[in-house]
Parts: structure tokens; C-alpha cells; sequence
């Protein structure tokens, strides 16, 4: 194994879903019951259908590699030499209709995560998992898990109730900026709408398709409600949404910003400019022909260098073996992607140990 | 009037190698979609059965809008050009001489592909009603449009939810060859590759006719899987979202394995957008092929096969080079001009391209490829 990857900052696996249940056991006696009472026995989500290839790397599959730390360490960390890892818990809180069971949820779900996997190794590192049914509840739970520096980001789904630019959620973004939080935003859907304007889609391929359009969305509405001018500091990390869909949205999102700029004109400058400074990707998946020439050109099309997020998505299947990176990223780029950028995007990350 | 850019791109690489403006150099320019517009109701009621005509009268046009015509206030009066509205009263895109003199005429069209949208029978929540609509948008056409003026050719509108009704409609047109292709929008009830259209394809295929999709539509849902944005420029930029919906849709629901002389074009959701999501979508189709055993090729082979794109609203990124990038990887003769006139973001097939196309393409982007597509004769 070459030395490529020592160091790296892997911004982008996922732990294990749990059980509502091993969930439950984190929440105070009243939730508990709830949980027990009412018979909140699974709670799964159409997204990454536990079978499904995508879901869970053959190889990884074969020895639970997602189940437990150690496990994982050994499919990656330890193999890789990564430096950190940030676990993103993909257990459904977001569908929830109650915003206090979200809550509960929510808390819960996130002292699981620090409990479970990142007391048991130093170098996994969390995002807080927020009931976005309430901003209000959602504000709280940033509070709440502030002072502990293993939390780096929050994090919300791609697609949810509204846009996540509105103002409504503004309070999010001032308690993350406060303390210094990156904002994640990950593919999935709470499916409290159906997952497209034109309806459900009938293939989990289609679905997962479709998690881009979600980001497209996400991407207008933060800077066209000019969250990133109330919140100058604030970056925010696009997870699992791949990257080639970028650049020709930000051609048609400028290219409307200029005819109709009167609509918004808080937007004094270019939306690519806005996402230059605020916005990040993580590299998986890449969503392009595994061509140097192709990548080389798409690179360019980025017109940046500090936009690229490394992330193996473990163990969702999006790459063979230690394929993680596409080819012809030169040695001075892969350093920005794999270690460089992640510092720069999570201040509380702060210098490896 | 003539505008004197008969022949544009590849300005700076081939300077001063511009042909005179004689009808002979001149481009004989395809436009995959002008928009008519009625003068007023009573044109279309001229066309509706009385049953239907009072049910306009007394009920008026129910869309799934819940209001009479869009959430997102437009950049301008109707979306249109300012200099479009004719002078004598009317709406623009109403007044066929002013069609002719404004836009015809002086840029040589050959060809301009109507799409007809409003009050149309899109979207409308009754599905007779919005059968009676389309047919009579599609007699008005005729009447007020294609039959006067030639170089204009119709769409075949469909009442889109009721496949029954919609696949009557085009056999009612088919056999007139002033109709060029049959006309959907991209926002519908259910992505457009689901079952309950397909009556409608097999019809479109069994006729030599392309289906345009065109953006704008509601399918009762929130315009996006996240909610409803607030803004205009977000939904604008946002088309190109419900055009991915339908591509990835007619693709993966093997609409293509079913129906292999279907063509289908993308209008007014630009083009750019293509590349990403076939690399996108034969990724996963790699992973989970298990899923899809219907499809024997790759989705971007049945994409560069039956889709088509055409240019409007231009992507513009800073570095031109990117966009023809985009071009290539997409296929020079999947592009078809269009121009959306008379709206306000038309696309002036002589300034909309960026200098440095080569001529080769230009031509075929602006006239051959449409040729190939549209059923002109």
C-alpha cells in the first residue's frame, strides 16, 4: 500500500444503522417507554435498502465491517493510515412527523454515536444529527453538544419539509456558526414530499439518482435566500452528492441570477463566487467516466482547488479495492483533497494528535 | 428587415471568412420552440364544444397550480420580451405579422416548432376538460398559425394525465403534417417513463413522431422533492431538475427497450445538465443491474440514442471551452437550436452561441440536427 493516503481526513462514513431500540437505550425513562409502548420496533428508511448493493461493499458485506469500530478501523483507518474519519449516522430521525419524538430521537441517536464509536476510537470524529422538524429543537441540540469537540458538523438530509435556505432555519446556521460547526448536508430525504416535483420515481436506482436534484435545490435556495450573506463564516458540506452536476447548475443558477437579480438583490455577487467560499463536496460519489482526460476537464470546470472533500463513503459501494481517488489528480491536489481541505472546512477538527 | 449575421460562430477562428447575406448563405435555422399565445380566451372557445366552453365560462381553468396561472411571479408582464408586444393590443407571441416581422423574417426561420402553454389542458385537475383543452389548443394552432404561415409547424398537445384521451388526440393530427412533434411538459404527476404514458409513446412512435417535453407543468407536487423554493431564479435554474427526473425516468422504466424509434427532446431546461447525470445513472446501473433487468444497454447509450436537447436558455460558463466540452460529450447532433421566442430569455441564434463554435456545428446545432428529428415534410 503506497503512502498515498496517510494523513487523509476521511469526511464521509457511516456507522451502522441501529435498532430504534439500541437507540432507546440513550433516552431518559419517558422515551424509553415511548419507544417500548408504542412498539417503535424498526424504523427503516426506503434509502439504502440494507441488501442493496450500493449499500454495503461486497468485501465489507462478507466481515460486518460497518458494525463496530474496531471493525472498521481495520477496513479503513488502520489500512489507509487515514488520520480522522467523520461518521455520519444515517438512522431516519428526520422522518419523524412528531418533532418531539424527532427530538428525542435526535438526542438520543447522537449520545449513541459518541458512546459507541467515537469514545471507542480517537481518530473518529461526529456529525450531530439534528431533528430538523424544528429549528427550535434543532438549535437546542447544537447547544446541547457544543461544548464536546468530537461533534465537527450538523447534519441535515438533502431533502426535507422546505429548502433549507428559508429563514426558518436560520437559527441553525447562528448556533453552528457560533460554535464553529460545519454544515452538512447529506443525501437522503425525510420523503415527507414525494422525492421528485414530478412524483415517486419506482426504482431505488432512480431514487438514488435523484438525491443530486435534491443538492441542486439546497445549493439555489442557500445562496439565493442569502444565508451566506447573513452568515459569512458559514461553510457548507455537500455529502454524497456528487460532483459533475455542479458546474452546469451553476451556469443556469448565474446565468438566471443576471436576468433576474432584481428578485434577490441581497446577491451582490456571482452565485459560482458564493459557492467558491462556502460551499465543499465530498469526492464520492465522483459521477464521472474514469478517464484522466474526462476528470481533467471537470477539474476545470470547478475553477478550484479548495472545493474537494476526501471521503471513501465506507461502506456504501462506490469504488473497488483503494481506488478513492479519480484518476489524474495530481500529488499537490490529492494532498488539498485528502488532508488540506477537510482542515480548512471543520474548524473544530482542529491539527490531528 | 434583415439582420446582417447570416452565418456566426467561429467568429475569432474563422474572421472574415463570413458569407454576404444572400438567402442562399443564410442558415435555414430550425427553432424547436416559439411560443403562440391566445389574444383572448375566446380564441380557444372558439374551439370548444359548448358543454366545455361553459364549463370555462362558469368553472374556469382549474390547474394543479391551485391559481390561475404561476407561483412564481415572472422577470417580466407574461415572461415576455418587452419589444414583443404588438403594437395594436394582444399579448406577445398572439399577432402572427408581428411574428413574422420580429422574428421569422429577420433571422430566416425556416422552421419554428409551436409550443403551446397556459391554458392549454396541461396540468388542468378535470382530465375531460383538459382533453377538450388540448384539442382545441391544437385547432388553434392550425387554425391561427400553422395554416397561415407555413414556416411555423404545430405540436400536438396531450391532455398528459389521461393517456386514453391523449392517444385519441394524436391520432385526430396525425395524418396533417402541419403537426411536428406531440407536446408534453416535464412537471407531471408521475415521472414521465411510469406506465400510464406510455400509451401515449407508442402512439408518438407509431406515427414517426418526436414527443417534446417541454419544462413548466405541475404535477400537484411541490416543484422539488425538498418543498417549494421561494424565488423565480430558483425555479428557473431549478428546470433542469425536472428534466433529469424525466430523462432518468424514461430510461430506467426501459420506455426506450419498449419503444426503440422514440425520440424524445428536452425543451427550454438547456442542455448541460446531460453529461452528469448519464455518467450518474450508468454508475448505479453498474451496482444494481439486478434491479433493472429490463434494460439490455447502458443508460447512456439509450440516452446519446433517443434524446435529444435543444440550446435555450444557453449555459454560459466563464471559460467557453467548457461549454463546448459539454457539447461534445453530449453529441454535436443531439443539439437543436431553440429560441423560447417571445419570452424574455430568448436565445438569438446569432449572439446565443459563444464565438469559436466551429461553423460545422453551428450549422448543424442551428439547422441539420432538426432536420433529423422533427417531422417536417
Amino acid at each position: 500500500m503506497s503512502d498515498t493516503y496517510k494523513g487523509a481526513i476521511d469526511c464521509d462514513i457511516h456507522p451502522r444503522v441501529p435498532t430504534p431500540r439500541a437507540v432507546a437505550q440513550y433516552m431518559d425513562e419517558h422515551w424509553r417507554d415511548t419507544v417500548e409502548v408504542r412498539g417503535i420496533e424498526t424504523w427503516d428508511s426506503i434509502a439504502y435498502p440494507p441488501n442493496a448493493p450500493l449499500t454495503v461493499r461486497p468485501d465489507w458485506r462478507k466481515v460486518g465491517a460497518d458494525t463496530d469500530p474496531a471493525k472498521t478501523a481495520q477496513a479503513t483507518l488502520d489500512r489507509f493510515g487515514f488520520a480522522r474519519a467523520i461518521c455520519n449516522s444515517l438512522f431516519p430521525v428526520q422522518f419523524f412527523r412528531d418533532e418531539n419524538l424527532a427530538a428525542a430521537f435526535a438526542r438520543a441517536l447522537n449520545d449513541w454515536l459518541a458512546a459507541e464509536w467515537l469514545a471507542k476510537d480517537k481518530r473518529l470524529v461526529g456529525s450531530a444529527v439534528l431533528p430538523i422538524q424544528s429549528p427550535e429543537r434543532s438549535v437546542e441540540e447544537i447547544e446541547r453538544l457544543a461544548p464536546d469537540k468530537r461533534f465537527v458538523q450538523v447534519l441535515m438530509l438533502a431533502m426535507g419539509e422546505h429548502p433549507l435556505g428559508k429563514s426558518m432555519y436560520w437559527p441553525i446556521y447562528a448556533a453552528a456558526e457560533r460554535h464553529g460547526f460545519t454544515v452538512g448536508i447529506h443525501a437522503g430525504s425525510s420523503y415527507h414530499h414525494p422525492l421528485t416535483g414530478s412524483g415517486w420515481p419506482t426504482y431505488y436506482l432512480e431514487d438514488y439518482a435523484a438525491q443530486s436534484l435534491g443538492f441542486h435545490t439546497q445549493l439555489g435556495s442557500l445562496i439565493c435566500e442569502g444565508v451566506f450573506v447573513k452568515y459569512p463564516k458559514l461553510k457548507v458540506v455537500l455529502i454524497e452528492s456528487g460532483i459533475t452536476w455542479l458546474p452546469p447548475y451553476l451556469w443556469r443558477l448565474s446565468k438566471f441570477w443576471r436576468g433576474v437579480r432584481n428578485e434577490v438583490p441581497w446577491i451582490d455577487r456571482s452565485p459560482e463566487e458564493y459557492v467558491r467560499d462556502h460551499i465543499r463536496l465530498t469526492i464520492q460519489p465522483f459521477d464521472a467516466p474514469p478517464s484522466a482526460a474526462h476528470i481533467g476537464r471537470i477539474m476545470d470546470q470547478l475553477q478550484s482547488d479548495d472545493m474537494l472533500l476526501f471521503s471513501t463513503d465506507f461502506p456504501h459501494w462506490q469504488f473497488e479495492g483503494a481506488d478513492m481517488l479519480p484518476p489524474g489528480i495530481s500529488p499537490e491536489l490529492a494532498r488539498k483533497i485528502l488532508v488540506d481541505n477537510p482542515l480548512a472546512t471543520y474548524p473544530r477538527l482542529g491539527r490531528p494528535a | 428587415m434583415t439582420l446582417d449575421a447570416p452565418l456566426a460562430p467561429a467568429r475569432d477562428t474563422e474572421a472574415d471568412q463570413r458569407p454576404g447575406t444572400d438567402a442562399q448563405t443564410r442558415l435555414k435555422i430550425i427553432d424547436g420552440d416559439v411560443h403562440p399565445a391566445l389574444r383572448s380566451i375566446a380564441d380557444l372557445k372558439a374551439f370548444l364544444p359548448a358543454r366545455w366552453r361553459e364549463h370555462l365560462e362558469v368553472y374556469g381553468s382549474r390547474r394543479k397550480l391551485g391559481m390561475g396561472y404561476e407561483p412564481y411571479p415572472k422577470s417580466a408582464p407574461r415572461a415576455c420580451r418587452r419589444d414583443a408586444w404588438p403594437v395594436n393590443g394582444g399579448y406577445p407571441g398572439s399577432d402572427l405579422d408581428l411574428i413574422r416581422k420580429q422574428y421569422l423574417d429577420a433571422y430566416g426561420i425556416e422552421y419554428g416548432i409551436l409550443g403551446p402553454l397556459g391554458v392549454s389542458g396541461h396540468s388542468e385537475l378535470n382530465q375531460e376538460f383538459s382533453a377538450a383543452l388540448a384539442s382545441a389548443a391544437n385547432d388553434w394552432q392550425r387554425e391561427h398559425f400553422t395554416g397561415p404561415e407555413p414556416r411555423l409547424k404545430s405540436a400536438i398537445v396531450v391532455p398528459t394525465e389521461h393517456a386514453e384521451a391523449a392517444v385519441a388526440e394524436i391520432e385526430r393530427r396525425a395524418d396533417d403534417p402541419a403537426y411536428a412533434q406531440v407536446f408534453m411538459l416535464t412537471r407531471t404527476s408521475e415521472p414521465l417513463g411510469n406506465r400510464r404514458y406510455w400509451p401515449i409513446y407508442a402512439a408518438a412512435e407509431r406515427h414517426g413522431l418526436p414527443v417534446g417535453m417541454h419544462v413548466f407543468g405541475s404535477g400537484g407536487h411541490p416543484y422539488t422533492g425538498t418543498g417549494w423554493p421561494s424565488y423565480y431564479v430558483e425555479e428557473g435554474a431549478g428546470h433542469s431538475t425536472s428534466c433529469q427526473t424525466a430523462v432518468s425516468s424514461l430510461v430506467i422504466e426501459g420506455v426506450f427497450e419498449c419503444f426503440p424509434r422514440l425520440k424524445v427532446v428536452m425543451v427550454e431546461g438547456g442542455f448541460a445538465w446531460l453529461p452528469a447525470l448519464a455518467w450518474r445513472l450508468d454508475k448505479l446501473f453498474e451496482r444494481m443491474r439486478s434491479e433493472v433487468p429490463h434494460l439490455k444497454k447502458t443508460p447512456s447509450e439509450y440516452i446519446r440514442r433517443h434524446i435529444w436537447v435543444t440550446t435555450q436558455p444557453m449555459e454560459e460558463p466563464e471559460n467557453r471551452q467548457h461549454l463546448f466540452d459539454t457539447m461534445e460529450w453530449i453529441g454535436w447532433d443531439r443539439l437543436l437550436f431553440a429560441s423560447d421566442y417571445p419570452h424574455w430569455d430568448f436565445d438569438d441564434p446569432f449572439r446565443a452561441f459563444p464565438a469559436g463554435l466551429p461553423q460545422e456545428r453551428y450549422r448543424q446545432i442551428l439547422t441539420g440536427n432538426g432536420r433529423a428529428v422533427y417531422r417536417l415534410g
